[in-house]
């Protein structure tokens, strides 16, 4: 399916994993009305991992990110990110989605302010930094994923590949522990895939921890420690990328291999 | 077999069109004279345009200016074709003010017009400085102290109790936004009560500015100052309504659902007789709430729920995307909306919500009902009443058609503009 060739390579090198949780995910369920999305999810992801998730669309891969800042709210069991267990309590909600950041299939960037505003409301407003402070890291992040002369202009007039890439950089200026990739490049072009994945790398080998939900295997070949295979709403298989690749081990994960593969 | 390989060897420049493809021959073509029966349809139109200018324009030129009755106008003109606009310039003030608020105190009003157009001008005009809001914000107590008159306790007082409010709620909302709102109102409440009592033990026999009793109030001026009222109160309670009908609550989305339907499923004449008649039995009996206000509570309500309806138009056409970014960004409830949501749905909202905004500027002739003197009752009542000018109709309706469409084609054009301004695409 995914013939993007990256022309960076990793080095993983500098992707250390340490032995601090960043999620635990235990025994969680969620329901959509009857309809049983998620059943008995249990993930411990640790600081500095980039976990790719895998699976056929409608498999709950989606779902399972949103619970982790709650943008979907689950049933049963236990979510603690970095410490705080997502409940009813908002405080917590908030606390977690700021130290959280999120990229979704379709950029969602703010179209009624300029680049540079997407990447300053939310500093300026949740972590009440001053105005300048804001701007400056917003246009350090800009330069990082490589946009920095768009920054007045609003999302309307740039391509997809750019608007990923500011709704990165504007996750990425709350200084979040922890990024949340929802299909970044499903909805690009392919040359433009590629320059989301290169600036996904680049985290990548700053150490961030990431979980993607992403089709593209190349991307998880380069980056990923671990890929994790969903279908119907569970975890089927889980294991290092040279492994899940070469070597799977249940029929379904063979079956979804080989038709994307 | 053909040869379909192809490859091109130069890139071709850029070239003019033709020159009849240009200018003014090429737009009277496709415009006006395309087909056979598009010239006869221009010329047959051209016809009548001539029709109704022969005869208006005479109506206009011929017009008699200066004299004081309507008898008078027959004499000067003898017979021929000419408006009687004498009875405009006749009775001008009436028009314009009414026939009970004081001649030496118009300019009163006229001040308070004028000032209006400096605090309407950084709400309307948002590239203007920020600093000029705070003129914006004493603007309804000096309005309301040039146009009424009395003790100037009364709009200090009502003005310190809103600030005490936005002082208290300001401080507190960090905290609790709830208890802060709740906070405010009884701050606003208090020191209301503390005014009321330091006025009336204030208050001189000659005060400053003579006052003027709310049913001496009238003429286009009346309909000026419900229609600004009423569209500057309706649309944030239209806001309130069309979020609180989005609400997870249930008590809070069932009170605004009873409200729009209700409001919307009365007609507005019913409330104004609401407000003139029956609104008396719902207050104390020793109570007097002053006939204007009434109105304005009335007129306000009314539109407020058709604007929740546009704005909640709005909403419904914002993604769901927008919700997830901003929530996944930690901002809270009235941060997403004030920052993300409200300034998106607002902008779609802006035809319908100017629509809404128009037909209220024009419903507040429908005042005149309950005898009220706004423009159209000062016509219909004192003026054409009157022997001097008993049956002139096309120059007093045309004058009040006039006035109503200026205004309302500048509120059209002024949205046309803002829409222009909010564009942030390129479409």
């Amino acid at each position: 399916m995914s013939s993007i060739t990256l022309d960076h390579h990793a080095d993983r090198s500098k992707m250390a994993v340490s032995d601090e949780v960043a999620i635990e995910i235990r025994n969680m369920n969620k329901w959509y009305g009857s309809f049983h999305v998620l059943r008995d999810i249990d993930l411990t992801v640790y600081q500095g991992e980039r976990i790719v998730i895998a699976g056929p669309s409608g498999s709950g891969k989606s779902t399972l990110i949103r619970c982790i800042n709650r943008l979907e709210e689950h049933q049963e069991g236990q979510i603690i990110v970095d410490g705080t267990e997502l409940t009813s309590d908002l405080k917590n909600v908030d606390k977690v989605r700021s130290e959280v950041g999120m990229v979704f299939q379709h950029f969602n960037l703010f179209p009624h302010l300029t680049i540079l505003e997407n990447c300053t409301l939310a500093p300026i407003w949740v972590r009440k930094e001053p105005k300048k402070e804001a701007e400056e890291r917003a246009m350090h992040f800009l330069e990082k994923v490589k946009i920095p002369e768009q920054a007045h202009k609003y999302p309307g007039m740039l391509s997809g590949g750019q608007q990923q890439r500011v709704a990165i950089a504007r996750s990425l200026c709350m200084m979040p522990r922890i990024m949340l990739f929802d299909e970044p490049t499903s909805a690009l072009d392919p040359e433009m895939i590629k320059e989301v994945l290169e600036t996904m790398v680049e985290l990548a080998e700053e150490g961030m921890t990431m979980l993607c939900v992403t089709h593209e295997m190349g991307f998880a070949k380069e980056v990923a420690n671990r890929v994790i295979f969903m279908d119907a709403g569970q975890i089927v298989e889980q294991n290092e990328p040279e492994e899940f690749f070469n070597n799977p081990q249940s029929e379904r994960t063979k079956l979804f291999l080989s038709q994307i593969l | 077999m053909t040869d379909l390989s192809f490859v091109r060897s130069d890139m071709l420049p850029e070239r003019a069109p033709p020159a009849n493809e240009v200018g003014m021959v090429k737009w009277l073509r496709t415009n006006l004279f395309s087909t056979w029966a598009n010239s006869l349809l221009t010329i047959a139109a051209f016809y009548v345009i001539y029709l109704v200018l022969a005869n208006v324009l005479p109506w206009f030129s011929g017009g008699v200016w200066t004299t004081s009755s309507l008898s008078e106008c027959r004499e000067v003109l003898q017979g021929e074709v000419g408006g009687c606009f004498s009875v405009l310039t006749e009775r001008w003030n009436q028009l314009i003010y009414g026939f009970k608020y004081p001649v030496d105190l118009y300019w009163r009003p006229n001040i308070a017009l004028l000032l209006l157009a400096f605090a309407a001008a950084p709400v309307l005009f948002f590239d203007l400085p920020r600093k000029l809001l705070l003129f914006t914000a004493i603007y309804p107590f000096v309005a309301y102290w040039l146009i009424w008159g009395g003790p100037i306790g009364v709009p200090v007082t009502a003005f310190v109790g809103i600030l005490g409010a936005y002082l208290v709620f300001e401080r507190f909302n960090a905290a609790n936004f709830a208890a802060a709102g709740l906070a405010a109102v009884a701050v606003a409440f208090s020191l209301w009560f503390i005014g009321g009592y330091l006025v009336d033990m204030l208050a001189s026999d000659d005060p400053l500015l003579t006052p003027v009793a709310s049913r001496d109030l009238g003429g286009f001026m009346l309909n000026l100052m419900l229609g600004v009222t009423c569209v500057s109160l309706s649309i944030p309670l239209g806001i309130a309504l069309a979020l609180g009908r989005q609400s997870n609550l249930p008590l809070i989305k069932g009170v605004c659902v009873i409200f729009i339907e209700f409001i919307r499923g009365v007609p507005l004449i019913t409330l104004l007789f609401v407000a003139s008649v029956m609104l008396a039995y719902f207050f104390p009996p020793d109570a007097t709430v002053d006939l204007f206000l009434r109105v304005v509570i009335m007129i306000t309500l009314f539109s407020s729920a058709y604007i929740a309806e546009v704005i909640r138009g709005g909403l419904a056409a914002l993604p769901k995307g927008q919700y997830e970014a901003a929530d996944s960004l930690g901002l809270d409830y009235p941060q997403a909306m004030r920052f993300i949501i409200l300034p998106q749905a607002l902008k779609i909202s802006i035809p319908g919500i100017v629509n809404v905004a128009v037909g209220l500027f024009k419903d507040t002739t429908l005042v005149s009902v309950i005898s009220m003197f706004d423009l159209v009752g000062m016509i219909r009542g004192p003026i054409l009443a009157s022997q001097e000018w008993n049956g002139v109709y096309w120059e007093l309706l045309g004058f009040a058609a006039l006035l109503f469409f200026v205004v309302c084609y500048g509120i059209s054009q002024y949205s046309q503009w803002l829409e222009r301004r909010l564009r942030t695409d390129h479409r």
